[in-house]
């Protein structure tokens, strides 16, 4: 792996740990719990 | 790798983001803990079978919640998955794609080649992304690819529809849905003659993808000192490339067969603590 990778690659890991840390990742959880009408051409 | 291990990778995957195959029964999809995972390829969390959840769908999400905080999740995810995987995504992990693979193997009576025109058609997935992922969710509070275009969430519907448990649907279904499903129709007698038609010309995630492409860690790679510029490769292709890894290819190793001179090979994780670059 070169520089650029593994700096993309700490920055990925240290996104989804602030994702985590600042309600983010529950709001993915979220939106993916309910029916999305939207995605589904209904709303 | 051959044709066949390809394709059971692609049906693995798919099993995998789909493995609650009770929801096609019941009609009511999986709400547990999983869909806190965003599946790297393209698929509808709204699906019955879905158990993650979708990245595009997400972004837009994240995008619609930015009053309250950043996505920095959304962002983390498509980060990581671009840079281990980029398009590899879209040629081996993807179901939309093995939809489509399985599509264009339906014997029609002419099948459109790549050309100048597709390759220029195939800057219309970024118009796509900026327009309909990124500026409609943010000045119109809506999740535009979603909300028009997106197939894989109308095949979710209907898998939804077909359901009595969800007839009360049945009444909701409107313009969008019509609007919808014909996109979804048209797409999928497209790609009976063009191939893979949603990803080479419409789909924003590949788009992104794309972008990482030339850095991605796992991956096709031409070794230029074995290249003799024969350009059989980008013969054999049937996507709009122009050489070997760039942001339109995908990563399926197809062109491997194709070279003559063992140029092409696929890239093997390897981690070099000297950070000497490897692309």
């Amino acid at each position: 792996m070169g520089r650029l990778q593994v700096l993309i690659l700490i920055l990925a890991v240290i996104f989804i740990i602030a994702g985590i840390l600042n309600g983010s990742a529950l709001d993915v959880l979220f939106k993916a719990s309910n029916i999305c009408m939207e995605c589904i051409g209904l709303g | 790798m051959g044709k066949f291990k390809r394709k059971i990778i692609q049906v693995c995957s798919a099993l995998l983001y789909n493995a609650y195959l009770k929801g096609f029964i019941t009609g009511r999809i999986y709400r547990g803990d999983l869909k806190f995972i965003c599946a790297p390829g393209l698929n509808c969390y709204s699906c019955p079978a879905a158990v993650t959840a979708c990245p595009l769908g997400a972004l837009q999400n994240a995008l619609l919640s930015l009053n309250y905080h950043i996505g920095w999740y959304i962002l983390g995810i498509i980060a990581l998955y671009g840079v281990i995987f980029g398009r590899f995504i879209c040629g081996w992990l993807c179901p939309f794609g093995l939809i489509q693979d399985l599509l264009y193997k339906i014997k029609s009576g002419f099948k459109i080649k790549k050309s100048k025109f597709t390759r220029w058609l195939a800057y219309l997935k970024y118009f796509i992304l900026i327009y309909l992922v990124i500026i409609t969710p943010l000045y119109y509070a809506a999740p535009g690819f979603c909300k028009y275009i997106c197939p894989v969430g109308t095949l979710s519907s209907l898998a939804l529809i077909a359901n009595p448990a969800n007839h009360n649907l049945l009444n909701m279904l409107g313009f969008l849905f019509a609007n919808k499903f014909i996109i979804l129709i048209a797409l999928s007698l497209a790609c009976i003659i063009c191939y893979r038609t949603f990803c080479r010309f419409i789909c924003p995630l590949g788009a992104i993808y794309g972008l990482f492409n030339k850095i991605n860690i796992l991956g096709v790679k031409l070794d230029n000192n074995k290249c003799v510029n024969c350009n059989a490769c980008i013969k054999t292709c049937k996507l709009d490339i122009k050489h070997v890894g760039d942001r339109e290819c995908i990563h399926c190793g197809e062109c491997i067969k194709s070279c003559g001179y063992d140029a092409i090979y696929f890239r093997k994780l390897k981690l070099n603590l000297n950070f000497k670059q490897d692309i």
